[in-house]
C-alpha cells in the first residue's frame, strides 16, 4: 500500500494521472450541472452512453478509446435531444422524461453488452469495466486520449467561465444583455456529454452522475462564491480520483466507481453536518447562541424593569424577586446570571443577590430601548393595537442590529414614550440626533 | 352576528421568513368576503394558515367558534388552479365527485347522494354537460368552474377560495358570481382571495386588507380608504423586511417560546 | 416452455411495477423511483448474507423499511439540510448503490450476487429456480410464486387505495384541507415500490426496474385521458413488452431484461408520434390538415 504513494512504477504514476484528471475535469463541470440543477439529467446521460460505447465496438471491432468516445458521445448527445424532445414536445414531466430516456438507453447497452459477450469475439472481454469503473485497466492509450480531452474540458469551462455563469443562472436575462445562449448551452451540454464519456473511465457509467454533482454539492456548502465553489469541487474530484487510483491497485478485484462515490458521499455528509454558516452543525449552533443571548437580555430586563418603579437600578436583586417578575426556569436563570457575571454586567452579592453593574445597566437599557422602540414602531407604521404588541417585541428585540435601531430613530423622530407611556431609555451618547 | 372565523395574532412563517405579522380579525357569517392586498403579502399564506396546511409560529385560529379539525366537514378549501396539474387523466365528474370523499370515507363506495349531489353541484355551474369530458380539454374559467363545483359538492358552511376568478373569462367569471350571490343567500359565508381592487369593490360585502399585517378588516366602505389603500399597496415597510430577513438569516425564532399566545 | 416462465415472469414484473409507476409518473416522482430501486441494494445484499434460506417475509419488510428510509433521507437533505431536491435524490441513491456493490465485492464468496446481474438480473435463469415441496413436489418457479404474491398485494392497494392515491396525487393540497394525510400515502407508495423492486431484483435487476416502473405508464400517459384506462393500457404494454422483449433476446443472443427495456423504449417511440390524441405526428396532421399553426406543449 505504501508502494502505491511514492508513484515510483511509471504505470501507477500515469493512472493516477489519468484518474485525476477524470475526477477535476467532472467536478468542475459537474458544478454547472448541479447549478442549472440538472443533477439526473447528468445520471440519464451517463447511462446512455453504454449503447454507444458498445455500438462503436461492433462497428469497429476494436476497443481503441478515440472510438469508444465518439459511439459514448454520440449516444450521450442523443439522449440529451430525446430528453428535451419528451419533455417540451410531449404532456410528459421532465422526470419521466429523464426516467424513460435513462432506463431505455441503458436497457440498449445492456442487451448489445450481453450480446457481444455471448458472441464470444476475442476482443471483447473488459467492455463491462464500463458499467462500474476500473481505473487501473487503463492503458496508455486510454490515458493519453481522456487525458487530452479532459484538460481541453478544464480549458473550455475556464475559459468561458462568466459567460456560463450568467447563462446557468439566469438565462433570460444573458439573452438581453447579448449573449448566444443557445450556443453556450450547446457547448456547454457538449462538455457536459465528454466529461461524462471520459469520466466513466474511472467510476463506470451507474454511479457517474456521483462523480459529477457530489463534489459541487458539498463544496456549495462551504461557499457562496462559484469560484470558490469551483475550486472546492475540483479538489474534492482530485481527492477522488487518488483515492480511486490507489484503490484500483490495492484491490484489482474491486471496481474503483463505489469506492470513489463513497469517499464523495462521505465528504458530502462531513460538508452537510460540519460547514460553517450552511451546515447542520453550525446553524444548531447559531440556534442556541441566540437563545443564549434572549436568556441574558430577558435576565437584564427583568433587572431594568425592577428598578424602574423606584428609577434606581444598581440596587440590590433577590433571585426570587427575578422569579416573580418574570417566570424562567430556574437552572436556566442560573446559568444566564452566571455568564452575565463573566460579561461584567452583573456582581454576585452574596447568596442568591445580584447587582447590575454600569455596564449592566447601560445594557439592559439598550434591550428594553430596542423593546420600546418596536413596539412604538408596530403601533405607529403597523397599525398594532397598543395591548397587542408586547408580545412580538419581546421576541424582535432580540434582533434588532445597531444599524436597525438607528433606522428606527430615524423612522421615529427619537420618540420620548412608547405606546404604554414608559419612558424610552436612551443612552447619553443618543440624545437629540438630528 | 355570528362570527365565522376568528384569528387571534395569528403569526405565519413561509420557508423561513416571516409572512403574517400578528393578524387579528372576525370575520361574520353570511357575508361575502375579500382579501385583498399586493403581492407576497401573504394572502395565500393566510389562507393555508386559515385550512392548517401550514402551521402558524404563533397565535390561532378559531372557525365557528371552533378548533378547526372539529369543524373540517363544514368547511371548503378551493386552491389555486394552477396548484393542480390539468392534464391528469381524470374527468370533470371525477372531480366534483371529490367534493364527497371523507377523510374516513376514503376506502367505502360512494352512495348514490354522494352521486347526486356532485351532480347537482356540476349543474349549477352549468359544467353538466361536460361531466364526462376530459379535464385536460377544458379552458380556463371551465376548470375553475369545476373546482367551484367541487367545493359546492362538499356542502360546507364556510368557503375559502384562493383566486378563483384569475385567468377566468367573463362567462365563467358571470356564472361564479351569480353561484356566489346565491350561495350568500343560503346564509354560506365565502371568503375569497382576490386580485383586483376595482371588482372587488362591488363583488364583497367585507374586505380584510393584508400587507404581511392587517391594514385593516371591515365593512368594504370602511376598508376602502385612501389612507388604507396607501398603507396596503403603498410598498413593504423596509424596517420590517429588514427584520424579517434578519430573523431568516439567523434562524431567530418570531415568538419565544414561552409567548406562543395559546387559546385559553 | 422455459420461454412461457420467463415471460410470464417478466409480465409479472411488468404488471406490478407498471400499477405502481403510474401514480409515480403522474406525481412527477419518476426518479425518486428509480432512486428506491438502486437503494435498496444493500439491504438486498444484507438480507442474503443473513439469511440462509431466502425467506420471503423478513426480506419484504426490510424491503419496505428501505424505501422508507430512502424517502426519509432524501426529504432530510432536502428539507432539513436544504440541498436542492435532484442533488438530494441524486446524492442518496448513487452512494447507497456504491455500498451495495462493494457488500457484493467484499463478500463475493457468501452472497449469491453478482455485481453486473444486479444490474440486469438472470431472468433466464428463473426456470431453474424451482420451488420445491418437502414432499417433493415440484411447484413451479419460486419467483413466478413470489412475483404472483407481491402482485396481489400491488393489487390491493390500487383498487382499495385508488381514491387515495388519486386525490393525494391530483390535488394534494385540497387532500390536506379534507384532512387525508398526503404524508401516509407518499410513504405507503414508496414502500410498495421498494418491495416491487426487491422482488424484481432476481429477474430483472436494478436498472431495468426503473424502465418497467416508468416507460409503460408514460406510453400509457399518452395513449389516453382516463386514469382507469391508463392503468388498464400499462398492464397491457408491460405484456407486450415482456413477450416482445423475450423475442428480441432470443434473436440477438442478449440479456432478455436490456431487450424489454429497449422493446418499451419502442412502444413509448410509437405513442409519442402516434398516439390519437397525443402523438406529435398525428398533431401536426391534425393541424396541418385544419390549417393552424403547430404548437410545442409549452406554449400551450
Amino acid at each position: 500500500m505504501s508502494d502505491f504513494f511514492t508513484f515510483s512504477d511509471p504505470n501507477v504514476r500515469m493512472v493516477t494521472l489519468g484518474t485525476v484528471l477524470l475526477g477535476v475535469s467532472a467536478a468542475i463541470v459537474g458544478t454547472f450541472t448541479f447549478l442549472r440543477k440538472r443533477a439526473l439529467v447528468g445520471d440519464a446521460i451517463a447511462h446512455a452512453i453504454l449503447p454507444g460505447v458498445c455500438l462503436a465496438f461492433i462497428v469497429t471491432g476494436d476497443k481503441h478509446p478515440l472510438y469508444l468516445l465518439v459511439g459514448a458521445v454520440a449516444t450521450g448527445w442523443l439522449s440529451l435531444l430525446s430528453m428535451d424532445y419528451l419533455s417540451s414536445r410531449t404532456k410528459l414531466s421532465t422526470d419521466t422524461a429523464i426516467g424513460a430516456v435513462l432506463s431505455v438507453f441503458f436497457g440498449a447497452g445492456i442487451l448489445l453488452l450481453t450480446t457481444i459477450q455471448h458472441s464470444g469475439s476475442a476482443n471483447q472481454a473488459g467492455l463491462d469495466k464500463f458499467l462500474f469503473g476500473k481505473a487501473a485497466s487503463m492503458g496508455r492509450q486510454d490515458i493519453l486520449v481522456f487525458g487530452i480531452v479532459a484538460v481541453l474540458l478544464l480549458i473550455l469551462v475556464l475559459s468561458f467561465f462568466r459567460a456560463f455563469k450568467v447563462v446557468s443562472f439566469d438565462p433570460a436575462y444573458a439573452r438581453s444583455i447579448g449573449l448566444p445562449v443557445r450556443q453556450l448551452e450547446f457547448l456547454l451540454s457538449t462538455i457536459t456529454v465528454l466529461a461524462v464519456a471520459t469520466g466513466i473511465q474511472a467510476v463506470g457509467v451507474v454511479l457517474m452522475a456521483a462523480l459529477l454533482i457530489t463534489p459541487a454539492a458539498a463544496a456549495r456548502f462551504w461557499t457562496d462564491r462559484i469560484q470558490v465553489m469551483l475550486l472546492l469541487a475540483a479538489a474534492f474530484g482530485l481527492l477522488s480520483g487518488l483515492f480511486g487510483s490507489w484503490i484500483s491497485y490495492s484491490a484489482p478485484a474491486m471496481p474503483t466507481g463505489p469506492w470513489i462515490v463513497v469517499l464523495l458521499s462521505l465528504i458530502a455528509i462531513v460538508s452537510v453536518v460540519m460547514a460553517p454558516k450552511r451546515g447542520i452543525w453550525a446553524r444548531i449552533r447559531l440556534q442556541k447562541s441566540n437563545a443564549r443571548k434572549m436568556l441574558l437580555e430577558n435576565i437584564l430586563k427583568t433587572f431594568y424593569s425592577l428598578g424602574e418603579s423606584r428609577q434606581q437600578f444598581d440596587m440590590e436583586v433577590n433571585v426570587t424577586e427575578l422569579v416573580t417578575k418574570r417566570p424562567f426556569d430556574s437552572k436556566s436563570l442560573r446559568r444566564g446570571l452566571h455568564q452575565l457575571q463573566r460579561k461584567g454586567c452583573l456582581i454576585k452579592k452574596s447568596g442568591n443577590t445580584y447587582q447590575l453593574t454600569t455596564a449592566g445597566i447601560a445594557e439592559s437599557r439598550r434591550v428594553v430601548r430596542l423593546h420600546r422602540l418596536w413596539e412604538l414602531y408596530l403601533t405607529e407604521r403597523m397599525n398594532y393595537a397598543a395591548d397587542h404588541v408586547h408580545n412580538t417585541a419581546e421576541a424582535i428585540e432580540h434582533v434588532i442590529t445597531p444599524e436597525l435601531e438607528a433606522a428606527l430613530l430615524r423612522e421615529l423622530g427619537h420618540p420620548i414614550l412608547d405606546p404604554h407611556d414608559s419612558v424610552i431609555p436612551y443612552q447619553a451618547t443618543q440624545n437629540k440626533k438630528s | 352576528m355570528n362570527t365565522a372565523i376568528e384569528t387571534h395574532n395569528l403569526t405565519v412563517a413561509y420557508n423561513r421568513r416571516p409572512v403574517l405579522w400578528d393578524v387579528d380579525f372576525k370575520v361574520p357569517e353570511g357575508q361575502l368576503i375579500g382579501v385583498l392586498g399586493p403581492n407576497g403579502s401573504g394572502k395565500t399564506t393566510l389562507l393555508k394558515s386559515i385550512m392548517g396546511l401550514i402551521k402558524p409560529s404563533s397565535g390561532y385560529v378559531r372557525l365557528f367558534g371552533e378548533d378547526l379539525d372539529t369543524v373540517r366537514s363544514r368547511i371548503s378549501y378551493v386552491p389555486q388552479r394552477e396548484s393542480v396539474d390539468w392534464e391528469f387523466p381524470i374527468s370533470v365528474r371525477e372531480v366534483a365527485l371529490m367534493g364527497r370523499y371523507r377523510k374516513n370515507k376514503l376506502l367505502g363506495r360512494l352512495s348514490k347522494t354522494d352521486h347526486q349531489l356532485a351532480d347537482e353541484a356540476l349543474e349549477k355551474v352549468g359544467m353538466l354537460p361536460f361531466a364526462d369530458r376530459q379535464i385536460a380539454q377544458l379552458s380556463g374559467g371551465q376548470q375553475q368552474r369545476v373546482f367551484v363545483a367541487r367545493s359546492l359538492a362538499q356542502q360546507a358552511d364556510l368557503y375559502l377560495m384562493d383566486e378563483p376568478f384569475a385567468g377566468v373569462d367573463a362567462a365563467s367569471e358571470e356564472a361564479i358570481l351569480t353561484l356566489l350571490k346565491e350561495m350568500k343567500q343560503a346564509g354560506k359565508t365565502v371568503l375569497i382571495v382576490h386580485h383586483d381592487l376595482h371588482t372587488a369593490r362591488q363583488f364583497f360585502d367585507w374586505i380584510i386588507l393584508l400587507n404581511t399585517r392587517l391594514v385593516k378588516s371591515g365593512s368594504t366602505e370602511s376598508v376602502f380608504t385612501a389612507d388604507n389603500l396607501k398603507q396596503a399597496y403603498g410598498g413593504q415597510l423596509t424596517i420590517l423586511s429588514q427584520v424579517s430577513e434578519l430573523i431568516k438569516d439567523r434562524e431567530f425564532p418570531m415568538r419565544e417560546r414561552s409567548h406562543k399566545d395559546q387559546p385559553k | 416452455m422455459n420461454a412461457f416462465w420467463i415471460i410470464l415472469t417478466g409480465a409479472l414484473v411488468a404488471t406490478s411495477c407498471g400499477l405502481l409507476g403510474v401514480f409515480l409518473v403522474l406525481r412527477k416522482m419518476a426518479m425518486i423511483g428509480d432512486a428506491i430501486s438502486h437503494a435498496v441494494l444493500p439491504g438486498i445484499v444484507i438480507a442474503y448474507l443473513l439469511a440462509e434460506s431466502r425467506a420471503v417475509l423478513p426480506m419484504l419488510i426490510g424491503a419496505a423499511g428501505i424505501g422508507v428510509l430512502t424517502t426519509f433521507i432524501i426529504e432530510f437533505l432536502y428539507q432539513k439540510a436544504r440541498l436542492q431536491v435532484d442533488a438530494s435524490i441524486g446524492i442518496t441513491f448513487t452512494w447507497l448503490f456504491a455500498i451495495g456493490i462493494i457488500l457484493i465485492s467484499v463478500f463475493a464468496g457468501q452472497v449469491d450476487l453478482d455485481q453486473d446481474c444486479v444490474l440486469y438480473g438472470e431472468i433466464a435463469y428463473v426456470p431453474l429456480d424451482l420451488w420445491i415441496t418437502e414432499e417433493g413436489q415440484i411447484m413451479g418457479p419460486r419467483p413466478v410464486w413470489v412475483l404472483s404474491g407481491v402482485l396481489l398485494l400491488v393489487l390491493l392497494l390500487v383498487t382499495v387505495g385508488y381514491r387515495g392515491l388519486k386525490i393525494t396525487t391530483f390535488n394534494p393540497e385540497y387532500a390536506a384541507a379534507i384532512g387525508v394525510s398526503t404524508v401516509f400515502w407518499h410513504y405507503l407508495l414508496m414502500s410498495a415500490v421498494s418491495i416491487t423492486t426487491v422482488v424484481s431484483f432476481e429477474s430483472v435487476g436494478a436498472i431495468l426496474v426503473v424502465a418497467f416502473l416508468i416507460v409503460p405508464p408514460a406510453t400509457a400517459y399518452l395513449l389516453t385521458e382516463r386514469l382507469n384506462v391508463m392503468l388498464a393500457l400499462t398492464v397491457v404494454l408491460g405484456i407486450l413488452t415482456s413477450v416482445g422483449g423475450y423475442f428480441l433476446a432470443v434473436w440477438l443472443d442478449g440479456s432478455v431484461a436490456g431487450a424489454m427495456a429497449v422493446i418499451s423504449g419502442c412502444l413509448l417511440f410509437l405513442a409519442v408520434l402516434f398516439s390519437p390524441t397525443a402523438g406529435v405526428l398525428t398533431r401536426r396532421w391534425r393541424e396541418q390538415a385544419l390549417d393552424l399553426p403547430v404548437q410545442g406543449y409549452n406554449d400551450r
